[in-house]
C-alpha cells in the first residue's frame, strides 16, 4: 500500500507568468506551488496529501471552521499572488485532481472556455463595495438587560418590546441606506466593466459594525481603479449619518470567473 | 505602461486590501466558496454554501447572547453543551455509582435484604438465591436451595 499518496490541488488557471513568478510560493498545508503548463494556459497547482483531501476527509474537514479558514486563506494567498503577475481565473476552493497529468488533460479539454474568460478578464481587477446602515441597535448601551425588565414582564416579552423600539428608530437609517445604495451602484457601475451583486454579509461573519445592505463586486479596468476609489471615498464622505460605504480589494476576479458571468 | 502587474499602482487608502493576509475572512470565504470557476475535480465534494456557513456561525455565536436575553439558557443544563452541566452530570453519576456499589457489596455479603424482604410471596430466582445463601448450606447447590425453598 502506498501510504504517502498525493493529489493535485488547483488554485487558478492563468496565462503562463514570467519565469520565477511563483518562486517560493506555498499553498494549502504549506506545500510548494508549481505550474502545470499546456500551450497558452497554465494551472497553478500544489500537491496535497490525499488523506486530507479525499472525499471523506474533505467532507469532514469542510465542517471544521478552523481548517476551512486555513485552507481558504492559503487558497486565496496563491490566487492573489498569481493574479498580481498575470491574468488568472480563480478556481473554487478544493478543486482536486488525481495528479498533474489529469490537470493537463483538463486544461486541454476546457481550453476554449478558459481562454474566453481570460480574454475577458485581461487588464481588470475586482473591487468589492459594501454599504452599511448603522442602526445603533448593536451598541452595548442599548443591549437589553434582564434585570431591567419591569416586574411581571417575561424575558421574552421584554425582548420583543425592545426589538419593536429599535425597529422604529432604524427605519430612517434604512431609507437613507437604500438611497445611498442606488447612488453608489449607479456611479460605480458607470466606472466598471461588469458588476455582480452578492448577498449582504451577515455581521456574525464579517464582524463589521452595522447592517450590510449592499455587497457588490465590480470588474474594473486597471486604468480606472483610481477613479473608482476616488468615487467610493467621495460617496462615503457625503453619506448621511448612520450609513457608510467601504471598498475592498483589488481582488483577483473571483466574482467574474465563471463563463457567462459579467459578460 | 509596461507594468506586468495588474495592480502595481496599489491604491493606498483602501480599507481592507484583498491582497493582504489580513483580508476580512468573510470576504475571503465569500469568494473562495461561492465565486471562482467551478470545474469538476476528481474528488467530488459538496462545498458548504456560504449561506449555510453563515447560518451555522450565527447559530454558534450570535444567538447565544440573544437567547440569553430572552431567558433561554437550556444549553447550560445540557451536559453535551455545557461543561458546567457536565460537571453536575458527573456528580450525579458518581452518586449513582456509589449507591450501586454499595448495593453490590451488600448483595455479595449476602445481606441482599430489602429486595427479598419486601413481602412478595412469589419468590423470584434472586430471592431464592438469597434464601439459599442465607440458609448457609455450604454444599447446597442453587437447585437444592430452590427445591428447599419451594417445599418450605
Amino acid at each position: 500500500m502506498d501510504r504517502a499518496e498525493y493529489a493535485s490541488y488547483v488554485y487558478a488557471v492563468c496565462r503562463p507568468p514570467g519565469a520565477g513568478a511563483l518562486d517560493g510560493a506555498t499553498g494549502v498545508g504549506g506545500h510548494p506551488v508549481h505550474l502545470v503548463a499546456e500551450g497558452d494556459l497554465a494551472a497553478v497547482v500544489s500537491a496535497v496529501p490525499l488523506d486530507e483531501f479525499d472525499e471523506a476527509a474533505l467532507q469532514a474537514n469542510l465542517e471544521d471552521l478552523r481548517w476551512l479558514e486555513a485552507v481558504a486563506r492559503a487558497h486565496h494567498g496563491v490566487v492573489d499572488r498569481t493574479a498580481r503577475r498575470t491574468v488568472a481565473v480563480p478556481l473554487r476552493l478544493a478543486t482536486v485532481y488525481r495528479g498533474d497529468g489529469r490537470v493537463r488533460q483538463v486544461l486541454r479539454e476546457e481550453h476554449a472556455s478558459f481562454d474566453a474568460v481570460l480574454r475577458r478578464l485581461e487588464g481588470c481587477v475586482e473591487l468589492g463595495v459594501k454599504v452599511y446602515a448603522e442602526t445603533g441597535a448593536r451598541r452595548p448601551e442599548d443591549a437589553p438587560r434582564a434585570e431591567a425588565a419591569p416586574p411581571g414582564e417575561s424575558p421574552g416579552k421584554a425582548y420583543l418590546r425592545r426589538r419593536r423600539q429599535q425597529r422604529e428608530s432604524r427605519d430612517d437609517a434604512w431609507q437613507r441606506a437604500a438611497r445611498l445604495c442606488e447612488e453608489a451602484d449607479e456611479a460605480l457601475g458607470a466606472l466598471s466593466r461588469a458588476r455582480e451583486h452578492h448577498r449582504p454579509q451577515d455581521s456574525a461573519l464579517s464582524e463589521a459594525p452595522g447592517e450590510n445592505v449592499m455587497n457588490t463586486a465590480y470588474l474594473v479596468e486597471d486604468a480606472r481603479v483610481e477613479a473608482f476609489l476616488d468615487t467610493v471615498r467621495e460617496l462615503d464622505s457625503r453619506a448621511s449619518a448612520g450609513t457608510r460605504v467601504e471598498v475592498s480589494g483589488p481582488w483577483a476576479p473571483y466574482s467574474f470567473a465563471s463563463p457567462g458571468v459579467g459578460v | 505602461m509596461s507594468e506586468p502587474t495588474p495592480w502595481r499602482g496599489e491604491p493606498r487608502q483602501i480599507r481592507s486590501s484583498g491582497g493582504s493576509s489580513s483580508a476580512n475572512l468573510a470576504d475571503v470565504l465569500e469568494r473562495v466558496l461561492d465565486k471562482g470557476v467551478v470545474i469538476a475535480g476528481d474528488i467530488k465534494i459538496n462545498l458548504l454554501d456560504i449561506e449555510l456557513l453563515t447560518v451555522k456561525l450565527r447559530l454558534l455565536v450570535a444567538s447565544v447572547d440573544k437567547a440569553k436575553e430572552m431567558g433561554i439558557d437550556w444549553w447550560e443544563h445540557d451536559p453535551a453543551l455545557s461543561s458546567r452541566a457536565m460537571k453536575r452530570g458527573d456528580e450525579e453519576l458518581e452518586e449513582e455509582n456509589r449507591l450501586l456499589r454499595e448495593r453490590i457489596a451488600a448483595l455479595e455479603e449476602g445481606r441482599a435484604p430489602q429486595v427479598a424482604a419486601d413481602g412478595r410471596a412469589d419468590a423470584s430466582p434472586e430471592d431464592a438465591a438469597g434464601a439459599a445463601a442465607r440458609g448457609g448450606g455450604v454444599s447446597g447447590t442453587g437447585a437444592d436451595g430452590e427445591e428447599e425453598h419451594g417445599q418450605g
